[in-house]
């Protein structure tokens, strides 16, 4: 009799786990939660909570709840692709992450050998281009926004000489080449190109370089917190030339960190909390309400690419990486549609993404959007 | 020349920071034996003390300092001693060395899991003006980490050669046994150094936070830094520990403007190699004794 009984038990359990499998929806955050890449991967990961909390709130993915994993891969790019693996292992049918290219495009490879698709916050050129189909951006890479910096620093600012500050990654490496080249092309000079190392935290040299070198303005591309450090030396050396970067330099996070001497910093942002949007500004609301901050680029590429799941996946009708991949390939969504794409964006045939952009200043320490740029 | 100007200052302003921690390095051998490769973590904890303090408690910034001061002379000072040093010592260094080691992690991922893995603006305490000084932009915050780092190793240096208290620790650092012959609480003047490291972390740390911002993994860079320049300056000379640090701070801006950017952390390593094999006592360290 006790053995009829614990096997009935064992049986219902067994039922209930298999009938609670079957109802949620397995998909995996691989973020930068710690190490030199934590104030950049802790935004997004942020950004996707939210959304995947609100996806659940509304009925899940195809009736189904998302069962969220999240995984840190403290900066590392071989800790990440052990990290996509183990996703994958247990059973994720779309990735999230990662925020750093450098680890980007060493797990991405695992996703493609598996087959299974990756929504991204990485930008360096590099990342789309090497024929990976289950790759896709939430924001588009670096070689996309150059040629209109190129054309902003030239007929805007009327600059002739330029310096670049880098970091020496591979989103650095991809922003500066793509930079350099747009420039020349322009008709610029680069009187000065100075590398610097992830997590480096004196700039003094590297701002005292560019300031002996005759540039008229200076393109940043550094991530968020040695962003900070470069414009805080910036002040103490009196560098007073026009200081020019993408979205990281007028994030909320560099203006955060860097206080008074992010003011007067300029960008070309990919998406910016200072869209004048309403989705864009109720994402903003529902997010600092949520964490106690604002949130920044990140944590709207982070909300995005979780959006972007679940659109691609009902619109497949059924829960398979193959069909998702395949149809986000020349996908476009309108933000009245698809809310939670916040701006119209479209993928094209290698994961790239095309999107309105803006450009912004920091002003009295906030953001403030000066021009909106149409998609190209 | 202004350019080499600038350079040399900014050099000296970083170097003097990392001087304050070399100095804790040879403190710490002199009087015990130890290498404390926790020394990073020791000056990136109290500017979360000062940060604690203002955000969670609302103190105004002088006192979350001063709070910071007490709580790192406490903390990184004598309960280091009493709970890590005291307990490991008597297994030998390598015991010591590991033990410091694991101390390490554990500061850095107990800052990272309560507080924060994301960088933190940290107060200056010196106004952000820039000074034209022959043809350089100099800024008062520079100055002012110099002139504080050096006043805190002169007063350091003034109190082990003219004070009692001084002389007692520095024959205790010579030896420990003849010193308690004479009469000397070794085991109390081994607890001042331990306190005297704690407050010099404090001080650099106040001092290089606003620059490196306060972060988690700050003292990564900043003990392997401190301990090259030890080996660099001396290990058992303070003064050696002062040179170290102005030297690797100097080096190695002028290794990233003149050199290369991408290849200026290599700069101190291959000092470090070349003292080694030409100066294995460091610039101003002697090859036998110790002193304080």
């Amino acid at each position: 009799m006790k053995r009829r009984v614990f096997a009935g038990v064992s049986l219902s359990v067994m039922m209930m786990a298999m009938s609670a499998h079957a109802e949620t929806v397995k998909i995996a955050n691989i973020a930068e939660l710690s190490g030199p890449g934590a104030a950049a991967g802790s935004v997004w990961s942020d950004g996707v909570d939210l959304a995947i909390d609100e996806i659940n709130a509304q009925g899940g993915i195809l009736g189904m709840q998302v069962d969220m994993s999240k995984y840190d891969t403290q900066t590392d790019p071989q800790v990440s692709r052990a990290l996509v693996q183990k996703a994958i292992d247990e059973g994720a049918f779309a990735l999230l992450g990662t925020v750093y290219s450098s680890s980007t495009v060493v797990n991405m490879l695992v996703a493609q050998q598996n087959g299974i698709p990756q929504f991204t916050a990485s930008e360096a050129p590099s990342i789309t281009q090497k024929g990976n189909p289950y790759i896709f951006r939430t924001n588009w890479g670096a070689q996309k926004g150059m040629p209109k910096i190129a054309t902003y620093l030239k007929d805007q600012l009327g600059v002739s000489k330029v310096a670049v500050a880098w970091a020496n990654t591979e989103f650095g490496k991809g922003g500066h080449d793509s930079f350099v080249e747009n420039v020349k092309a322009a008709g610029l000079d680069v009187v000065a190109d100075v590398p610097s190392e992830q997590g480096q935290a004196d700039f003094s040299a590297d701002v005292l370089k560019i300031k002996n070198s005759g540039a008229e303005a200076v393109f940043i591309y550094l991530t968020q917190e040695e962003a900070a450090r470069f414009l805080m030396e910036a002040v103490k050396q009196g560098l007073d030339i026009p200081r020019i970067g993408d979205s990281v330099l007028t994030s909320e996070k560099v203006i955060d960190l860097a206080g008074p001497a992010a003011n007067g910093a300029k960008s070309h942002a990919a998406l910016t909390i200072a869209a004048d949007d309403p989705l864009v500004q109720e994402f903003a609301a529902k997010f600092s309400k949520r964490f106690g901050y604002s949130p920044d680029y990140n944590g709207m590429k982070g909300y995005i690419g979780a959006y972007t799941i679940k659109y691609g996946t009902e619109m497949v009708g059924e829960v398979n990486s193959q069909k998702l991949a395949d149809v986000v390939h020349g996908l476009c969504l309108d933000a009245n549609t698809y809310p939670g794409v916040l701006i119209d964006m479209c993928w094209d045939d290698v994961g790239e993404v095309s999107r309105q952009s803006y450009m912004v200043e920091v002003k009295d320490g906030r953001e403030t959007v000066s021009e909106v740029l149409p998609a190209n | 020349m202004a350019e080499l100007l600038q350079i040399l200052i900014s050099g000296l302003s970083s170097g003097a920071i990392y001087a304050l921690a070399a100095v804790g390095f040879t403190l710490l051998w002199q009087a015990s034996q130890t290498i404390n490769f926790a020394q990073g973590e020791f000056v990136m904890l109290p500017a979360f003390f000062v940060l604690a303090g203002m955000t969670l408690f609302g103190l105004p910034l002088w006192a979350a300092i001063l709070t910071a001061f007490v709580l790192s002379i406490v903390i990184l000072g004598a309960m280091f001693k009493k709970l890590v040093v005291e307990p490991m010592l008597p297994h030998g260094t390598m015991p010591l060395v590991i033990a410091t080691i694991a101390l390490g992690l554990l500061m850095k991922e107990s800052v990272k899991e309560f507080y924060s893995a994301q960088g933190q603006p940290f107060p200056s305490l010196f106004p952000q003006h820039v000074m034209d000084f022959f043809g350089a932009s100099v800024s008062v915050q520079d100055l002012c980490n110099l002139a504080v780092a050096f006043a805190a190793i002169i007063a350091l240096q003034l109190f082990l050669q003219r004070t009692r208290t001084g002389r007692a620790m520095q024959a205790t650092a010579q030896d420990p046994r003849v010193a308690e012959i004479l009469g000397v609480d070794v085991k109390r003047m081994v607890m001042y150094t331990f306190l005297i490291n704690g407050a010099l972390a404090a001080i650099a740390s106040i001092l290089i936070s606003p620059v490196y911002l306060a972060k988690f993994s700050n003292g990564e860079t900043l003990g392997m830094i401190a301990f090259i320049a030890a080996i660099v300056g001396g290990f058992n000379q303070i003064r050696g520990a002062l040179v170290g640090g102005l030297l690797i701070g100097v080096l190695d801006n002028l290794a990233a403007v003149y050199i290369s950017a991408e290849y200026r952390t290599a700069i101190p390593l291959i000092l470090l190699i070349v003292i080694i094999m030409v100066r294995p006592q460091g610039i101003m360290g002697t090859s036998e004794g110790r002193t304080v």
